[in-house]
């Protein structure tokens, strides 16, 4: 759960609340995804105060293929 | 006219117009309106320069058009400078033409001009071409330079904002030769490295831009091969060149426009207290549907439970009222109910019994009535009265209905009418006086 995207999780929850809002589940299964729901703003939560950047440059190595190479920051600044 | 003729011979002539021509026409700025534009398959230009009066014919050849950026059409006013030369096979003259400027606006603009008018045409500003821009991409392409303030200002962005993003920088030169290429070349690359990313892994969103300079500075933004690439990106696109007063072809084909490279990453990177509201905003939505769930859970409970109990009170009702029928029928048929009946169904027998009695006593009496009639008629006392008589042997008081039995000496009694006689037999004899 802790590596999931914060998109992913967001597009879950929604997906829970949506569900949960048209009302037509059974107790057991609300209780389940109420659940599911719950850890999912969680992780969101914490995605969001611990979100860590990733910039990489597009290259093409000699074979011609595509490469992503990390971007030296200290040239751009 | 001392009879000395001097002829020329037609060269002589025309070289001769060529020279002055060229003397005093060699180099000029002539102005007028285009007409009659034909380009040759060759390459060079033929068409006429003219005026209200008059009429100049002009060529522009290949090696000068390829230098010419906007497109020569008729109609349009233009500022030449050439030279004036003479045909000398046709013996025409024509302006043959080293620069030429569109009157009034720059070259640069009218190209740009007379490029927005083509690709508008073709469809490629259509507001149905435009795709939306995904809120919270994960990846997102970024073409610029690599040292430009275009990414500065995204990595800024993306500091403060919400980090959890991935962005693939494809640099490019966003200026002088060969930046129109390179751009359109990494527009290009970063969809055809999409293509082979699997699903999860694909750039969402592309910025293509660089910071504000000018006009001249910016062109690259607004080249047919620029335009084309991010028409052709299967990637959504988000123009962000210069500063906002500065709409270039790039801005009008992208799928949106931002007027610097920093408002296009706040469109794609959103604040991270927007967010926050966000996650709040479905946690709170989440808890209430479940809350309205478990009550509805409870109330079809209740409902449940008093339909139950109401179907059970119908049930017991109407057992009691079927019960409660069958006792009445019960009672109903109670035998004791039946015995007065009876009892008066008898008393009716017997009134019936009594009545027909007495009619049938009162019959017999009246048929009695006759045989007593008939009876008296029949009373020997009547009979003796007649004069007939009736003799008792003694003492037996035997009726006697013959003369057998009498003896001489026997005792009789003989009942008349009114009184008997008692006597002794002095005789016996057979009828009609014979001796028994």
């Amino acid at each position: 759960m802790a590596e999931i995207r914060f998109e992913d999780a967001l597009k879950k929850l929604e997906k829970i609340v949506e569900e949960l809002e048209q009302g037509d589940l059974s107790l057991d299964e609300a209780l389940k995804k109420y659940q599911e729901g719950i850890e999912l703003s969680r992780a969101c939560t914490a995605r969001l105060e611990n979100a860590k950047k990733k910039i990489d440059v597009l290259a093409k190595n000699k074979k011609g293929d595509f490469e992503l190479k990390p971007l030296d920051e200290d040239n751009v600044s | 006219m001392n009879g000395e003729r001097h002829i020329f011979s037609v060269t002589e002539i025309t070289q001769g117009i060529k020279l002055l021509l060229s003397r005093q026409y060699g180099s000029v700025w002539v102005e007028g309106e285009v007409s009659n534009f034909r380009p040759s398959s060759s390459g060079h230009w033929y068409f006429s320069l003219k005026d209200e009066s008059s009429v100049l014919s002009g060529v522009i050849f290949s090696r000068a058009a390829r230098d010419v950026p906007f497109k020569l059409e008729d109609g349009l006013k233009v500022v030449c400078f050439g030279s004036v030369d003479v045909y000398a096979p046709r013996g025409s003259y024509q302006l043959i033409i080293e620069r030429i400027e569109p009157k009034g606006v720059g070259a640069l603009q009218l190209a740009l001009e007379q490029l927005k008018v083509k690709l508008e045409k073709e469809g490629l500003f259509a507001p149905e071409h435009k795709r939306d821009i995904p809120y919270l991409p994960g990846r997102i392409g970024v073409v610029t330079s690599a040292t430009g303030a275009a990414i500065k200002d995204i990595l800024k962005v993306l500091e403060r904002r919400f980090k959890d993003v991935h962005i693939i920088l494809s640099p490019v030169k966003v200026q002088g030769d060969g930046a129109k290429e390179e751009i359109a070349n990494a527009i290009r690359e970063l969809n055809e490295y999409n293509d082979a990313c699997s699903r999860g892994d694909r750039i969402e969103v592309l910025i293509v831009g660089r910071g504000g300079g000018s006009i001249e500075d910016l062109w690259a933004f607004n080249e047919e091969a620029v335009a084309r690439a991010i028409y052709a990106s299967k990637i959504p696109v988000i123009s962000a060149v210069g500063h906002e007063r500065d709409v270039t072809i790039s801005d009008l084909v992208a799928d949106r426009r931002a007027a610097t490279p920093s408002v296009a990453a706040e469109i794609v990177i959103p604040r991270k207290e927007d967010l926050r509201g966000q996650v709040r905003d479905l946690a709170m939505r989440m808890a209430n549907s479940f809350e309205g769930l478990y009550a509805d859970a409870a109330q079809r409970r209740a409902d449940a439970l008093g339909r139950l109990k109401t179907g059970m009170e119908h049930i017991w009702q109407l057992n009691r009222q079927s019960c409660e029928s069958m006792s009445q029928k019960l009672l109903r048929a109670n035998p004791a109910l039946v015995i007065p009946e009876y009892i008066e169904k008898m008393r009716e027998y017997a009134r019936q019994i009594a009545v027909r009695a007495e009619h049938c006593i009162a019959l017999k009496e009246s048929r009695f009535g006759g045989v007593v009639e008939k009876m008296a008629s029949l009373n020997p006392l009547n009979i003796l009265s007649r004069g007939y008589s009736v003799t008792y042997l003694l003492p037996q008081e035997k009726i006697m209905k013959s003369a057998v039995g009498a003896k001489q000496g026997s005792s009789i009694r003989t009942r008349l009418s009114n009184g008997g006689l008692i006597s002794t037999v002095t005789e016996v004899y057979g009828d009609g006086g014979d001796q028994v």
